[in-house]
């Protein structure tokens, strides 16, 4: 299955990132004029028919989305764009930024304009400074010709758009933290219901839509509905911006659409694993995603498939692991990665990913004691369903994924055994405070000898 | 002192939202820049622009990674070791580069230049290792590229920020990882 570049328009049209190439070579809000044409409640309906689904993790359709939005309300409505990408293996909303801002912020302003917002907030990573710069610049153009600002096109819509700079807290993906990280709270996440169409920033009706997803919308209004569903599958329709990682000899961004097997992404497109090795496994929807084996390999990557595979599409973030990898490592690096990124709002999470971290933590050091890998499940299976939010679902759905097909990774630790690859023990805190801050090179049986002996005194 | 030196900044960012509390994390941006980090003293000048406690103020400074509480080097390098980049080794390079400076994780080199710590997902995984000086992305990092960044920057400063074809496919006689 060969790319198409409906996203990374970048790819075939050099400098699509300045104005005069967007309008000029790419239809550049071509879209937008359209969607003026229409009517909010057509270009709903058109977003709809298109069947585009959120590429932000939840996969819900946007369209039905924006018909959530209240009509005829009195008073302001926000939009906000998730642009706080950080989930471990996604980049792909970092390559549309940075190099096709224009067809981005097209999509803002048509799906403004859908849910009658006057203010968009585009919510992006701190990180992100020159896709930052990159966004500010395709917003200064869109003013300066009369894409945004009052009566945009001889109509009464008027929007404007700002940035919102995060500072790095993963739960800020999250909509309602993320609402709350705008208000100047800290980036928690609310209650649902009310959900932010209903209530929202400063409990006005709000709706928020993730950068990729937007990208899409001004094709889908320019060519139709049918055009966008000559990609993909019948409920997952169009391309998605699949993010290769890990042990693969090509990776990076492929744009596919959306029924690509997880063979062909890996395989063809990446190259297949790395220094000739085997695969073990993949992650197919970033780091939230539970892992699946070669057995899956031919498994669709679209959100149903995924799901069905008792994996999830997830960010489209695919990490691929080689048949070297030690998976009890790979499930310590995700849960480290929880743990330091729980917001403390909820004890199962706050606690239970202290928990897992710090089990897999003396497992990996050769402290692990019998029944570590028992009490790992038994904490991970306490947090399943009564966390507040899917960030510590993801953390207890990783390692029980992982346990799931990879038991033998995590037994060899029981007793005395430690990993012998590179260990930061600067990052192990719990129990452990003698140490050495920094790390270790090497065989982790050294420093935690280093560790017993300094004890012993 | 921020209003001193950044009176329209500021006013441009309030303008921005119909509270003044929602300013609060762009004007912390703005008070670190202004400061080099977050003092008390900037922490207070915030608190009393956007009319919160400083207590509220300090609270959210102190829950996101990219605000700082103590003196930094003039150049943060940032360095993932998220799960995807390090299964290209990331761990390893990340022990590189504090070798190379001679520091641990955390410190700062005595020259006052470098602040090295490490960072979770900077959303550039497919061109792992990958590390941030001052939130400029520089990837597919060697112990000898980073050698030659570390030199670069103690010479001239860091180079332009540009836009990236990195996340293009890596040709096949491109090297992958370590």
């Amino acid at each position: 299955m060969e790319q198409v570049y409906l996203i990374c328009r970048h790819r075939e049209t050099p400098n699509i990132h300045q104005y005069d190439v967007y309008v000029n070579e790419a239809e550049g809000y071509k879209g937008l004029q359209k969607a003026l044409a229409l009517g909010r409640d057509e270009v709903i309906n058109v977003v709809k028919a298109s069947g585009l689904r959120g590429r932000g993790g939840a996969g819900f359709p946007t369209g039905v989305k924006w018909g959530f939005m209240p009509k005829n309300v009195q008073g302001p409505v926000y939009f906000v764009v998730n642009c706080a990408e950080g989930e471990p293996g996604t980049f792909g909303n970092h390559e549309i930024i940075e190099n096709n801002p224009h067809q981005f912020i097209e999509g803002v302003i048509i799906g403004a304009y859908a849910i009658g917002a006057t203010t968009a907030y585009i919510y992006h990573r701190g990180e992100f400074k020159f896709g930052a710069e990159m966004i500010q610049m395709a917003v200064n153009d869109a003013y300066a010709n009369g894409w945004l600002g009052k009566n945009i096109g001889g109509t009464d819509f008027s929007l404007d758009i700002y940035l919102h700079p995060e500072a790095s807290a993963y739960i800020c993906g999250e909509e309602t933290a993320q609402l709350n990280s705008i208000e100047g709270y800290l980036g928690q996440p609310r209650l649902k219901p009310p959900f932010p169409a209903q209530a929202g920033l400063w409990k006005r009706p709000t709706t928020v839509n993730n950068v990729e997803t937007l990208a899409h919308v001004p094709a889908i209004i320019r060519n139709g509905a049918d055009w966008f569903r000559q990609w993909g599958s019948e409920k997952s329709p169009g391309t998605r911006v699949y993010c290769l990682s890990g042990h693969v000899t090509r990776p990076g961004n492929y744009e596919l659409p959306m029924n690509v097997t997880a063979r062909e992404l890996i395989m063809e497109h990446g190259g297949g694993i790395w220094k000739g090795h085997g695969i073990k496994g993949f992650i197919p929807g970033g780091v939230s995603a539970p892992i699946l084996t070669e057995a899956h390999l031919d498994t669709v990557m679209d959100y149903d498939s995924l799901q069905a595979a008792g994996s999830m599409g997830g960010s489209g973030g695919c990490i691929v692991i080689d048949d070297q990898t030690d998976i009890a490592w790979l499930a310590k690096k995700m849960v480290d990665f929880y743990q330091h990124e729980s917001c403390g709002k909820c004890s199962p999470c706050r606690e239970g990913t202290w928990w897992q971290k710090n089990l897999l933590d003396r497992m990996m050091m050769g402290m692990g004691r019998a029944g570590d890998v028992e009490m790992l499940e038994m904490v991970s299976e306490q947090m399943n369903g009564v966390c507040f939010c899917p960030l510590g679902e993801s953390s207890q759905g990783v390692v029980l994924g992982a346990m799931k097909y990879f038991r033998a990774d995590f037994e060899q630790y029981g007793l005395g055994r430690a990993y012998d690859g590179v260990i930061p023990l600067g990052e192990i805190t719990h129990g452990y405070e003698e140490a050495p801050a920094g790390g270790v090179k090497g065989n982790a049986m050294e420093a935690v000898e280093a560790v017993r002996s300094s004890r012993a005194h | 002192m921020l209003l001193a030196q950044r009176r329209e900044t500021v006013d441009e960012i309030l303008s921005h939202y119909p509270e003044k509390r929602a300013a609060l994390m762009p004007m912390l941006y703005e008070a670190q820049d202004v400061y080099g980090y977050l003092t008390d003293e900037a922490i207070r000048e915030v608190a009393l622009i956007l009319e919160l406690d400083a207590t509220e103020v300090y609270a959210v400074s102190q829950f996101y990674s990219l605000y700082y509480h103590q003196p930094m080097g003039k150049y943060i390098i940032r360095f993932c070791t998220d799960m995807p980049c390090a299964l290209v080794g990331a761990e390893w390079a990340y022990q590189q580069l504090l070798d190379i400076l001679g520091v641990q994780n955390g410190e700062t080199t005595p020259d006052g230049l470098f602040t090295v710590e490490h960072a979770v997902c900077l959303a550039a995984c497919g061109s792992a290792p990958v590390l941030q000086v001052n939130r400029q992305f520089f990837e597919n990092m060697t112990e000898s590229k980073m050698r030659h960044l570390i030199d670069i920057i103690r010479t001239s400063g860091l180079p332009q920020d540009g836009p990236a074809l990195r996340h293009l496919p890596r040709t096949a006689d491109t090297p992958t990882g370590f």
